[in-house]
């Protein structure tokens, strides 16, 4: 443990004028323009918005794997260049070797830290005790369900001791209970390890439930829609979930959302479908709506 | 299977992992345990082989089946299409086998043909595997060499005996070469092909755990290529007979492919069936090797 809590306060992510564009045989593609966001060191925060607008493409510029076409990526006010052990990612494709026990999973970023193999064997031992996975130590991925699977990652991930930690959609392919397991277990983790997290999921409740603050995106060209603080107090049970003050956050952060995907759809639908939903919400935030 | 407590009731279906998700503790759902008796072990182990059981029985009764008819048309000598009158009967060649296994020269041309398949396949291992390895993760490598390579390539091994003569200074050498070269092609494309198919999404995984080019090549490409690569092996394994044989009736003095030649030309016929035979079983045996091979190298393959 000591080795992994060394991180403490550190991960201050800045993300300025950001825009990416992807090159393809028909010209660019715009992925994201005109991106501010920011990480606070500790601080638990999502990015929601409709699919296709350009959530991965801004996670994989803060992990390091695509260079921005304009604007800066700064980790600490250090520029973020390329993939490194500093910033731990767990992918929705669960990504674990399937050729490495689930042990050897977690030990992997340690053994390229050069760490002797019986240190990072025990370190190893205790994370996954921490995950409850020390009965499948020495399992491959292959036999694990995709829950454990996705347990194994984040531990991987958290096991170098990283400044801050990335997830792109990390419970998408599991199950509603499994889900909610491992949202408790991710927040368990966070909390103990006082590590920067961005977050970005599908999942309006998710987002809810686990941030201290949620960006909202547009439809391609992705941008900031709304930024909305989730004053919700912790620890958060499941049963707030029922709370006024969630769902008043859930109603508010749905009808910015829906809005972005029947723009992403196009516009005839578009019509139809916000006659129904009856909000006015064009160029405000949702802290001022509610 | 995952724990013990679970192994135990083979009839149940639930996956182990489904059970285990619910909880940290799930030997301590499980009843207590009474050791099984031999009996019910047995019992349980024919359940959980039931299918392996039936192929084994029905390979063996398939292979006897094809002894009696191989035995039926040549005591019959039939002549229907093909001519039957002059190939040798099973027990003709029993007969020649348990001759030829007290035979020294007999011994001296399989040995002498598996040691130019295993240093002809060898050779080919050694250097189609690293090598298809760099092609894949270096794209100049890969634009420098994959040229020559298809067009080399769909030259069959047995087209190169002439030019193999004039390369190599003994005969031994050329057909070595052969092997070597039949092998070598199949082994390199599935490499490469291995590599081809590396889930980029673990390349990024170990990046961003720290790993620089090296271990990522160790770690990341080497290990998700495996088993395209014993893929390749086991083909490359398949032509270096292939190769080998026809090198060896063309240009040899030993070797079980001139063995087999030699019995023709000296009117042995129950000979010919033998050198056929050990080839075939020479064959298996050999690509019995490399898939066992593959299951030691990579453990975590279930299939
Ligand atoms: N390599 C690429 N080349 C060209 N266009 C791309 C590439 N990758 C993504 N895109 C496009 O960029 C846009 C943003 O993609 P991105 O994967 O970031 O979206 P997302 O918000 O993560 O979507 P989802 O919710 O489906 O995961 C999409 O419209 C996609 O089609
Ligand atoms: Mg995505």
């Amino acid at each position: 443990m000591s080795e992994i809590a060394a991180s403490t306060s550190k991960g201050h992510i800045e993300v300025k004028n950001f825009s990416l564009a992807y090159e393809t045989i028909e010209g660019a593609v715009q992925a994201v323009t005109d991106t501010q966001i920011h990480v606070k060191p500790g601080e638990f925060v999502s990015i929601v918005g409709p699919s296709g607008c350009g959530k991965s493409t801004l996670l994989n510029a803060v992990a390091g794997f695509l260079k921005p076409t304009t604007g800066i990526v700064t980790v600490d006010g250090e520029r973020v260049n390329g993939p490194s052990a500093e910033r731990g990612m767990v992918f929705q494709q669960y990504s674990l070797f399937p050729w490495k026990t689930v042990r050897e999973n977690v030990e992997f970023g340690l053994k390229m830290r050069g760490m002797p193999r019986s240190q990072r064997e025990r370190a190893a031992r205790t994370l996954l005790g921490l995950a409850g996975l020390e009965a499948f130590e020495k399992h491959y991925p292959e036999k694990l369900s995709g829950g454990m699977k996705q347990r194994v990652g984040i531990v991987r991930a958290l096991a170098t001791g990283p400044k801050v930690l990335l997830l792109d959609e990390p419970f998408g392919a599991l199950d509603a209970q499994t889900r909610v397991i491992m949202q408790q277990i991710l927040t368990n983790m966070w909390q103990r390890l006082k590590i920067s997290v961005l977050f970005v999921t599908h999942d309006i409740d998710e987002a809810i439930f686990l941030s201290d603050r949620v960006y909202c995106m547009t439809a391609r060209p992705g941008s900031i829609k709304a930024e909305i603080p989730i004053p919700l107090e912790r620890p958060r049970q499941q049963s707030m979930m029922m709370s006024s003050e969630f769902l008043a956050l859930r109603r508010g952060l749905m009808s910015l959302i829906r809005e972005e995907s029947l723009k992403a759809m196009g516009g005839e639908i578009n019509d139809m479908g916000m006659q129904g939903l009856n909000i006015e919400l064009h160029g405000h935030s949702l802290a001022d709506v509610i | 299977m995952s724990s013990p407590a679970l192994v135990r009731h083979p009839e149940d279906s639930m996956p182990a992992t489904a059970l285990a998700e619910a909880g940290p503790a799930p030997a301590a759902i499980a009843p207590p345990t009474t050791p099984p008796s031999f009996g019910t072990l047995a019992l349980r182990w024919y359940r959980l082989n039931r299918a392996g059981l039936r192929a084994a029985a029905i390979g063996v009764v398939s292979l006897l089946a094809f002894l009696m008819v191989w035995h039926l048309l040549t005591t019959y000598r039939v002549v229907f299409f093909v001519r039957f009158t002059n190939v040798p009967s099973p027990l003709a060649v029993y007969a020649s086998f348990s001759k030829a296994i007290h035979d020294p020269k007999f011994l001296m041309h399989i040995a002498l043909s598996c040691r130019r398949i295993f240093i002809g396949f060898s050779l080919a291992a050694i250097v189609g595997v690293p090598l298809g390895l760099i092609m894949g993760r270096f794209k100049l490598v890969h634009e420098i060499i994959f040229p020559v390579a298809e067009v080399l390539r769909p030259i069959p091994a047995i087209a190169w005996v002439p030019m193999a003569i004039m390369l190599w200074p003994t005969n031994e050498q050329s057909i070595v070469f052969i092997t070597f070269l039949g092998s070598f092609f199949p082994i390199l494309v599935n490499t490469l092909h291995g590599m081809s198919l590396v889930d980029p999404v673990l390349v990024r995984a170990a990046q961003c755990l720290g790993a620089r080019e090296r271990s990522i090549f160790r770690d990341v490409y080497f290990p998700a290529s495996l088993p395209h690569i014993f893929t390749g092996l086991t083909v490359g394994m398949g032509v270096a007979w292939v190769s080998l044989i026809a090198a060896e009736m063309i240009s040899g003095q030993y070797g079980i492919g001139y063995f087999t030649w030699e019995a023709y030309s000296l009117v042995q016929y129950a000979d010919i069936a033998l050198g056929m035979i050990a080839i075939g079983v020479l064959g298996l045996g050999s690509s019995v090797l490399i898939r066992g091979a593959g299951k030691l190298v990579m453990p975590w393959r279930t299939t």
